[in-house]
């Protein structure tokens, strides 16, 4: 059948209805066989039983049973092999029963069986090899299928299988590790489904054929034959069907022969490892890219979170401002409309209002000028003139300067300098910014009478050291962490000196610039020690 | 009797000027420097109407607003809240504790002078 479905006259394209021509051989085949049988019957039949014709027959049969078996279960084994484990299979069933048999009827010279063929003893049919103590039809057996087995494995390891029939055994054999079995696993080719159709009526009947084309489109989920998609599926719906008629491996021929399959060539195979190998290395791209666009918003959420924070600081320092500015305000303008309202006000009350009015003036204007310092310093919008500085000059100065506030407050202020430190390049301005800074918080703070301030200064290896040291209060253990925050101002409330907040926190930040630093220390004996390092690396 | 009027602020000279204009309209003038202060006080004097700021050390002008709020004794004191934070949301967070009046510093006098006079049911 698979041989005639080849030939021209059958080949599917060729138009005729065939379902005709396939019962008639089919019937002509049974009944081939059954002449054949009988032939047979009549040839050996005086010699042999009935039962042992049929043992003879299941001899050959069982030919078929390693390359069926094989087939289902061993992916190696190769058309070529089957076919060599076949004929060898047959070939040594014909010698050693079949040849016999026909002797034994008187076909054939006995000396066939005693002798061997042409004298070989060990040849002899019955004792092949010199084998002996079995029955006849067990020896065939055992030789036979031993033939017919090494054939098989030993060809079909010999030649690696076609791609084809790589892909072939994969569906086969392995067919219950797959679910979806009705999927190969490579189909490549192009089909339509007329082709399909005609090809299912001329094997099946017409009916026959839309009836299974309809209930294929329902069960597809297509309202209509034509809508049908003409995929793997269907190529095998339609495989599967023809089966039933014509054979596994005829179907298979005829289906080949309407659709365009792709032959699967090794070639087929490295370009799909190679489209294969390519997603692949698109997904690895992917994944990285996917990676780096994860890191890139997490950057870009912290920098968020950053300006976030940057701008409610900026918030709350506008706001802070902004109480500051009020304050003074708020004292100036009810102070000028106490004043505006009651003409006839004692004049040592009135004297006491004004001086009130004046100092709140210039806390005001005081805090205009740090608030604007201190947003130039932030901004990096400073101005810095950077010239030698001898830092033990600019301390004694500094003192000189406050001399005659400490005066007035009657503080005594001991300054202890060595007698020489090193010249640095710095903003000698600002750092002078920074000692009075120091000088007016400690005398603001230091008891009066009695108050003390100590200044000193030192150098050692790394830089200049500046302490200022007073006998005041102290800082409050709470507060000692806050009073370099803006607006932010020691002491108690209800007495604390006037002062904006800002003058530390201006100072921290022009010893920065220098690349120093400014921090406090308590006193053991009561009061505070700020000091401020400068690093040797400004020397001139 | 005059009305009593209790002036809570941290700045000194803010409560020497609203002392000197409460008591020149005839109110008795009790005064507090913080925030705690001002409760002690107002739970002390029990004045009729409270002058708070809102930015004081130890408990702030909210604080003290709320917990007198929360006490039933002192239910019928006013509260007018002082701010130099002139922002609408202090401003409804000072009302939303309970705040009867709200001024921004700098205040007018004589706007605080009516404004204390009218909540106090007074003609000015």
């Amino acid at each position: 059948m698979p041989l005639l479905l080849r030939t021209a006259y059958f080949r599917p394209d060729a138009g005729h209805n065939l379902t005709r021509i396939l019962l008639l051989i089919r019937r002509v085949a049974i009944l081939g066989v059954m002449v054949l049988g009988y032939v047979y019957f009549h040839l050996a039949g005086e010699a042999y039983a009935l039962v042992s014709i049929g043992l003879i027959s299941f001899a050959a049969v069982a030919q078929f049973a390693p390359v069926v078996f094989g087939g289902l279960y061993w992916k190696g084994g190769t058309r070529l092999g089957a076919l060599a484990g076949l004929l060898a299979g047959f070939f040594m069933w014909a010698y050693t029963l079949m040849l016999p048999s026909l002797a034994k009827s008187g076909w054939l010279a006995v000396e066939f069986l005693t002798q061997g063929p042409g004298g070989w003893q060990l040849l002899r049919p019955e004792q092949f090899l010199g084998l002996q103590g079995m029955d006849n039809l067990t020896h065939s057996l055992f030789w036979s299928l031993l033939v017919n087995m090494g054939a098989y494995v030993g060809v079909s390891l010999w030649r690696p299988p076609s791609g084809q029939e790589s892909s072939q055994a994969l569906l086969f054999v392995d067919v219950f590790k797959r679910a979806q079995t009705s999927n190969p696993v490579f189909w490549s080719g192009r089909a339509n489904v007329p082709d399909l159709q005609r090809l299912c009526e001329r094997y099946l009947g017409a009916g026959k054929a839309a009836a299974l084309f309809e209930a294929y489109a329902r069960e597809a989920g297509v309202r209509e034959v034509q809508a049908i998609r003409p995929d793997a599926r269907l190529v095998q719906f339609v495989e599967t069907q023809l089966a039933g008629a014509v054979g596994s491996a005829s179907a298979r021929v005829l289906v080949a022969s309407s659709v365009e399959e792709d032959t699967l060539t090794p070639d087929d195979v490295l370009r799909i490892l190679d489209e294969t190998s390519q997603v692949r290395a698109y997904s690895r791209a992917l994944e990285e890219k996917s990676g780096s666009l994860e890191r890139a918003t997490t950057e870009l959420r912290q920098a968020n979170e950053q300006l976030k924070s940057l701008d409610r600081l900026k918030d709350d320092f506008m706001s802070s401002v902004t109480h500051e500015l009020r304050t003074p305000l708020t004292s100036i303008r009810a102070f000028a409309e106490l004043l505006r309202d009651d003409p006839g006000m004692e004049p040592a009350q009135r004297g006491k209002f004004i001086e009130i009015i004046v100092s709140e003036t210039e806390r005001l204007s005081r805090l205009v000028n740090q608030v604007l310092d201190m947003a130039k310093i932030e901004s990096g919008h400073g101005e810095w003139h950077t010239d030698r500085v001898d830092l033990r000059a600019l301390v004694q100065q500094a003192v000189e300067t406050t001399s005659e506030l400490c005066k007035e407050r009657h503080i005594a202020v001991d300054v202890t300098v060595p007698a020489v430190s090193p010249i640095l390049m710095a903003d000698p301005d600002r750092l002078m910014q920074v000692m009075l800074n120091l000088l007016s918080n400690a005398a603001k703070f230091v008891p009066v009478p009695g108050g003390r301030i100590g200044v000193s200064l030192q150098c050692d290896g790394t830089g200049v050291t500046v302490a200022v040291t007073d006998n005041g209060p102290g800082v409050a253990a709470e507060q000692q962490a806050l009073i370099f925050d803006r607006f932010r101002q020691g002491g108690d409330a209800s007495n604390r000196p006037q002062g904006t907040g800002l003058g530390l926190p201006i100072s921290r930040q022009i010893v920065a610039h220098f690349g120093g630093r400014l921090w406090f220390e308590p006193n053991p004996a009561g009061g505070s020690t700020f000091l401020f390092f400068l690093p040797l690396s400004l020397a001139a | 009797m005059n009305p009593k009027v209790l002036v809570a602020d941290d700045e000194p000279n803010i409560v020497i000027s609203l002392e000197y204009l409460l008591k020149r309209e005839g109110y008795t003038v009790t005064v507090a420097k913080d925030g705690q202060e001002a409760l002690d006080a107002i739970a002390l004097e029990r004045p009729d109407l409270v002058l708070l700021d809102v930015m004081m050390p130890r408990k702030s002008g909210f604080e003290v607003c709320q917990a007198v709020r929360a006490n039933e004794a002192l239910q019928s004191i006013k509260i007018l809240m002082l701010t130099a934070k002139g922002r609408d949301t202090d401003v409804a967070k000072g009302l939303a504790l309970g705040a009867d009046g709200y001024m921004t510093k700098p205040f007018s006098t004589r706007e605080l002078v009516s404004k204390v006079a009218q909540m106090l049911g007074r003609t000015p």
